[in-house]
């Protein structure tokens, strides 16, 4: 690159390559006159090249030079590649305050309408669906029930044990100093019954099915799997969520059993290693002490569990944006949802029972 | 004779036991609009994968720049990969990010080019796709010919030696098909590009074409020039010229 006489001799390729060392040794040149840029010797130059180009038009403001000695193959690259006559393209993104909150609300609106419509939509063909098998695929129910219920006993029975042992332990110390061994057995059976057996089981659904459910409904979604089953004239909700609603609700009461009795079991462990009593002593004071109630309670709230976990998850599958992201993102607000209403409605329940029974 | 910029001898592929590719050798020339065609399932787009090892070959030999690119080195290949642009049958743009950000996406990695450079190249690949007020939506936002044009603008975003295409006209209208093949020798032209594209469409293959690659069932039936193709007697070539179908 030279300067003499206002002119501006420009030389060998211009390219991606080469333009970041022109545009440096350029910089020289800024506060000079410069006349016309001479491009003879000029012999290749691609859309960076060009780019260069427009640069120095650019930062030389009004005194443009002109370019000259062009080559027809660089004057149809430069008439390609030039972006002097494009206009940017500016994104006003700006908004008020007032619009700022008025959007929110009408977003809060509209998407607790869509919810509301989604909950009658899926208890009314669940219903429907006991006794009329249209539009659900053969053998969808007991796929389910596989996959939500048998797939998770066993990390269920796990963690439950494991919670059962941790339980015991640290009451152990507590009630061994008043020589209270025995209601080491009160303590894991209303426990396990009434809130952990219940909650544990609604948590790992909420990660392990929760999360399946959204993500499988979301990519069906933004692969036009949902609209395709429109086309055809098949209710998406009957087809895809009625399965996973009446296999849920047949598994979860026997989840929730396992993981009470595998925790009950887990307790017993320390009753006998560390607190010296019997197996037989254990589990007479575990029936004594359940009632009927007890266990209605902690059954009867694992079923509104269980359907609050289908329902966010079809909620957020099928409000899915965008493509791979938008399913990433509409399965991780899915669980958080579902574990922040299940530990909602457990509150709730607790609530009632404390002032009413 | 012009020395291949890409060169495929006796490649295999496979898909489990079955042989996709049977023995499959084809040069592609420099600054040359090489068409690969075939009916559906004969093995197209799995050449170009396994040319571009985005499917690893079972057996056999690519060279891309006279360099032998199977088994090479990752480095070594993204140096190379850094001078092919790739356009993807269903655009296969991030949907994540902006059109902008698809295409800086790479420029940013394989340039060193200043952000004042890059926008304005940006800006000229958008334009010449005529998406030159798509830059700040989001791939989700456009139609399905828009994402094929911004994706075309994306893999030529670094002014690539060789271009590939896989099915570009596909779900587009004539006109945008015909602009989109008018771009693609005003590339080829300007930039000197050697371009590889699978197509079906008999008018974009009279349009561009230099030369035609033509498989059925895995293996190769025909390669030679656009007129030595439409005066072929191999039955296959000869059906698709007179009728615009595979037999």
């Amino acid at each position: 690159m030279k300067l003499k006489d206002k002119t501006l001799t420009l030389e060998g390729e211009l390219t991606k390559f080469t333009v970041t060392a022109s545009l440096r040794e350029f910089s020289q040149f800024r506060n000079e006159t410069i006349g016309k840029i001479d491009m003879k010797k000029v012999t290749f130059a691609d859309s960076a090249g060009i780019a260069f180009l427009d640069e120095i038009y650019l930062s030389l403001g009004e005194n443009s030079p002109a370019l000259i000695n062009m080559s027809n193959e660089i004057d149809n690259a430069f008439k390609t590649f030039s972006s002097l006559d494009i206009e940017k393209v500016v994104v006003k993104k700006t908004i008020s305050i007032f619009e700022f909150i008025g959007n929110g609300f009408y977003k809060w609106r509209n998407s607790s309408k869509n919810a509301i419509y989604l909950l009658a939509d899926i208890f009314y063909w669940s219903f429907v669906g006991i006794f009329n098998k249209k539009g659900q695929r053969k053998g969808s129910v007991v796929q389910q029930s596989l996959f939500i219920g048998v797939d998770a006993f066993g990390i269920i029975g796990l963690l439950s044990f494991i919670l059962g042992l941790i339980l015991a332990l640290q009451s152990a110390a507590q009630l061994r100093q008043f020589g209270a061994n025995i209601f080491v057995a009160d303590l894991m059976a209303i426990s396990m019954v009434t809130e952990m057996g219940p909650i544990l089981t609604a948590i790992i659904l909420a990660g392990r099915s929760g999360s399946s459910i959204a993500s499988e409904i979301a990519t069906m979604k933004v692969t036009e799997e949902i609209d395709a089953l429109k086309m055809m004239a098949i209710n998406p909700i009957r087809y895809v969520v009625v399965p996973k609603f009446h296999a849920i609700t047949i598994c979860i009461p026997l989840l929730v059993t396992a993981s009470t009795i595998i925790g009950i079991f887990g307790g017993l462990i320390v009753a006998v290693t560390y607190l010296d009593l019997s197996a037989i002593a254990y589990f007479n004071r575990v029936i004594d002490v359940l009632t009927l109630k007890d266990v209605l309670v902690g059954l009867g709230k694992s079923y509104f569990f269980a359907w609050v976990i289908v329902i966010i998850g079809s909620y957020y599958g099928f409000n899915v944006k965008g493509g791979a992201e938008g399913v990433g993102k509409v399965t991780t607000q899915s669980v958080v949802a579902s574990i922040f209403w299940v530990i909602i409605l457990d509150a709730i329940n607790s609530l009632i029972f404390y002032f009413k029974v | 004779m012009k020395k291949a910029i890409i060169s495929v001898k006796n490649l295999v592929a496979k898909y489990g036991d079955k042989i996709v590719l049977d023995g499959v050798s084809v040069d592609v020339y420099p600054q040359e609009i090489t068409v690969i065609l075939g009916g559906s399932g004969c093995g197209k787009t799995t050449l170009i994968k396994n040319i571009l090892r985005l499917y690893e070959p079972y057996s056999g030999s690519v060279k891309i720049f006279g360099k032998e690119v199977t088994g090479m080195d990752e480095p070594e290949y993204d140096e190379i990969l850094s001078k092919i642009g790739m356009l993807f049958q269903n655009g296969a743009l991030l949907n994540s990010i902006s059109i902008f950000d698809n295409i800086s996406i790479p420029l940013e990695q394989h340039t060193n080019l200043s952000a004042q450079i890059i926008e304005k190249m940006i800006r000229v690949k958008l334009n010449l796709v005529n998406l030159g007020e798509s830059a700040s939506s989001f791939p989700s936002e456009l139609s399905g010919g828009m994402k094929k044009r911004a994706a075309l603008a994306r893999a030529i975003a670094l002014d690539p030696v060789i271009l590939v295409c896989d099915e570009p006209s596909a779900g587009l209208d004539p006109l945008t098909s015909a602009s989109l093949d008018e771009l693609i020798k005003k590339l080829k032209k300007l930039l000197k590009m050697s371009i590889l594209i699978v197509t079906h469409e008999l008018a974009s293959i009279h349009r561009i074409a230099d030369r035609i690659i033509f498989i059925d069932d895995g293996k190769i039936l025909f390669t030679g020039t656009l007129k030595e193709a439409k005066m072929s007697k191999v039955h296959e070539v000869e059906t698709f010229f007179r009728v615009g179908k595979f037999d």
